[in-house]
């Protein structure tokens, strides 16, 4: 009989703090609503009900930054469009992660050109990458487990 | 990143009035972040009141660089961009490409090709005016629609993913004809979405139509004439939706559409209201269109039989030396296209696709120009949404079908 039963019969359950608020961030995380270009319409289809992202706490989209932890940079970031993306990743409070959709927001994709930022790490960092041109809906549904399981390892020391 | 420059509010004080500057009216930034400009496009708004007295659109949010990044690529490898730049109508964006190459080239299509051309694009249509519908009305606040809309627009990228392995970026539309031939369960993955579509679209028109709130949002709101479209270049629902009947694939047929019979739907009032039902008949029409292709298809080849725009068969591939050299010349260097210039056009979901090409003689285009209906569109945005009310340009910008990546290209 450890603590754990005992305490367990009582409804009583013991854990860390770390785990527990981890736990609470993965499970409702509110991505922002911002999708720049093609892969903002697979990020919608994995919203729709074929694919149905709300399995993992994350229908709610949030329209402003200032209520959204989670930045999906769903599509090619420009040269004009780079400072706002930078001025809307400072407007979200910690804390915050991103994940780069797509070939264009990992590396930039097909176009490497004067006119687009090759790879969004250049100006935000980014926690996870997804691979394809556009990522399937199950590709982005990965690319979001991925990132709670790296939450999921975060240590109470490093909490800003 | 020292070449990235912010963008500054004061870049486009020039272009408001007077009474802005003097604070008697009052500007106010609408994107490029905001759920309802249909990607990232931002607007000026000078507002007396909640009036809008003038709308100023900022575009190059999205700038790609795709027309220059077509002219270092092989005419071949350009088609690649022709996708992205409107990434809700790739298959059509290929078509005008190919459209174009095969035209400047002179080369011919076999008809199976182009019956199968005429049924992707129409899927490709209906595919395109789903994702509007839904997001459309969810700016108008009626957020259950999209629901619905984006479940069939998963039955339509299956078929493209059948054909083509890709659900968005098909590239299958190619030069010369198609990429290969359809698999065998093409025609009854169509039929059974022709079967369902009918009663999923009336579905749709009984969740908008007599609803009293989506009315008052619609009707009498962004009005345009025929003659200011004129004047403006509008093409596609916009100018159908003032009484216009101005369809490419009537006036000026391509890919054997002078075939199928269909109609022209238009609405006589040019608002918000008639561009919604515009894109809704246009849907059954595509059924009808999609239909009839479907049961004219010809058995036959899908490329054309000029081998100099053609990569040799997979089979001589293992037997014929000759092959092997074709294949490594047609995918390294590409063909040789005539010193000339075309332009070509086709009818878009948005309005008319053009493509100018222009040949240098060598494997790669001088110049590609694409002309691409969002951007052309845009342009209505100030005149259609002066004397409304703020939450009325969400349902304009909506109702005129922008896509950022095909405007900004």
């Amino acid at each position: 009989m450890g603590i754990e039963q005992k305490t367990g019969n009582m409804g009583a359950v013991t854990t860390t703090l770390e785990q527990m608020v981890n736990w609470a961030r993965t499970n409702s995380m509110w991505p922002m609503l911002f999708g720049l270009a093609c892969c903002a319409i697979e990020m919608m289809a994995a919203q729709a009900p074929t694919y149905d992202v709300s399995r993992f706490g994350m229908e709610l989209m949030r329209a402003s930054p200032r209520q959204s932890d989670l930045m999906i940079v769903a599509g090619r970031v420009s040269r004009k469009m780079a400072p706002v993306l930078r001025q809307l990743y400072d407007q979200m409070p910690e804390p915050k992660w991103v994940i780069a959709m797509g070939d264009c927001a990992s590396t930039s994709g097909v176009f490497n050109n004067y006119a687009l930022v090759q790879g969004v790490d250049e100006i935000v960092p980014v926690d996870v990458y997804i691979s394809g041109c556009p990522p399937r809906p199950e590709g982005l549904i990965h690319g979001i487990l991925t990132l709670h399981e790296k939450v999921k390892r975060e240590k109470l020391s490093d909490w800003k | 990143m020292s070449d990235i420059r912010e963008v500054s509010t004061d870049e486009l004080k020039h272009l408001v009035s007077e009474r802005a500057l003097t604070g008697e009216t009052m500007l106010l930034n609408m994107g490029p972040q905001h759920p309802s400009t249909h990607g990232v496009l931002r607007l000026l708004l000078e507002l007396d009141g909640e009036t809008v007295i003038n709308c100023i659109p900022d575009i190059g949010f999205l700038h790609t660089g795709i027309e220059k990044n077509m002219e270092a690529k092989t005419y071949i490898k350009a088609e690649v961009m022709t996708d992205r730049a409107d990434y809700l109508n790739p298959l059509g964006n290929n078509l005008a490409y190919s459209l174009a190459v095969e035209k400047l080239c002179g080369i011919d299509v076999p008809p199976r090709a182009q019956a199968i051309r005429v049924i992707l694009a129409e899927l490709t249509r209906i595919n395109s005016h789903l994702v509007w519908l839904g997001t459309s009305v969810m700016d108008l606040g009626a957020s259950s629609l999209f629901l619905y809309t984006m479940r069939e627009r998963e039955i339509i990228l299956d078929i493209f993913e059948l054909v083509s392995g890709a659900r968005m970026m098909t590239t299958y539309i190619r030069p010369g004809g198609l990429w290969r031939d359809v698999p065998v369960e093409f025609e009854d993955a169509v039929r059974r979405f022709l079967q369902l579509m009918p009663g999923r679209i009336d579905e749709y028109v009984s969740l908008i139509e007599g609803n009293e709130l989506f009315e008052e949002r619609t009707q009498g709101i962004g009005v345009i004439t025929t003659e200011e479209c004129m004047q403006y270049g509008l093409t596609g629902p916009v100018i159908r939706a003032t009484g216009l009947p101005y369809d490419l694939r009537k006036v000026r047929p391509y890919s054997g559409y002078e075939q199928y019979d269909f109609d022209i739907p238009t609405y006589p009032d040019g608002d918000v209201y008639g561009r919604f039902f515009v894109r809704i008949d246009e849907m059954r029409q595509s059924l009808r269109i999609i239909e009839q292709a479907l049961r004219k298809m010809p058995l036959g080849p899908v490329r054309s039989n000029n081998r100099y725009f053609n990569p040799p068969p997979r089979s001589e591939l293992g037997h014929s030396m000759e092959a092997v050299i074709h294949h490594f010349k047609y995918w390294t260097e590409g063909f040789h296209a005539p010193k000339e210039y075309v332009y070509s056009a086709i009818e878009g979901p948005r309005g008319e696709i053009g493509v100018y090409l222009e040949g240098d003689g060598g494997p790669k285009p001088h110049r590609v120009h694409l002309v691409t209906p969002s951007f052309v569109n845009l342009q209505a945005m100030p005149i259609m949404s002066r004397n409304h009310f703020v939450a009325d340009v969400v349902g304009i910008i909506g109702s005129i079908d922008i896509i950022l990546g095909d405007c900004d290209r």
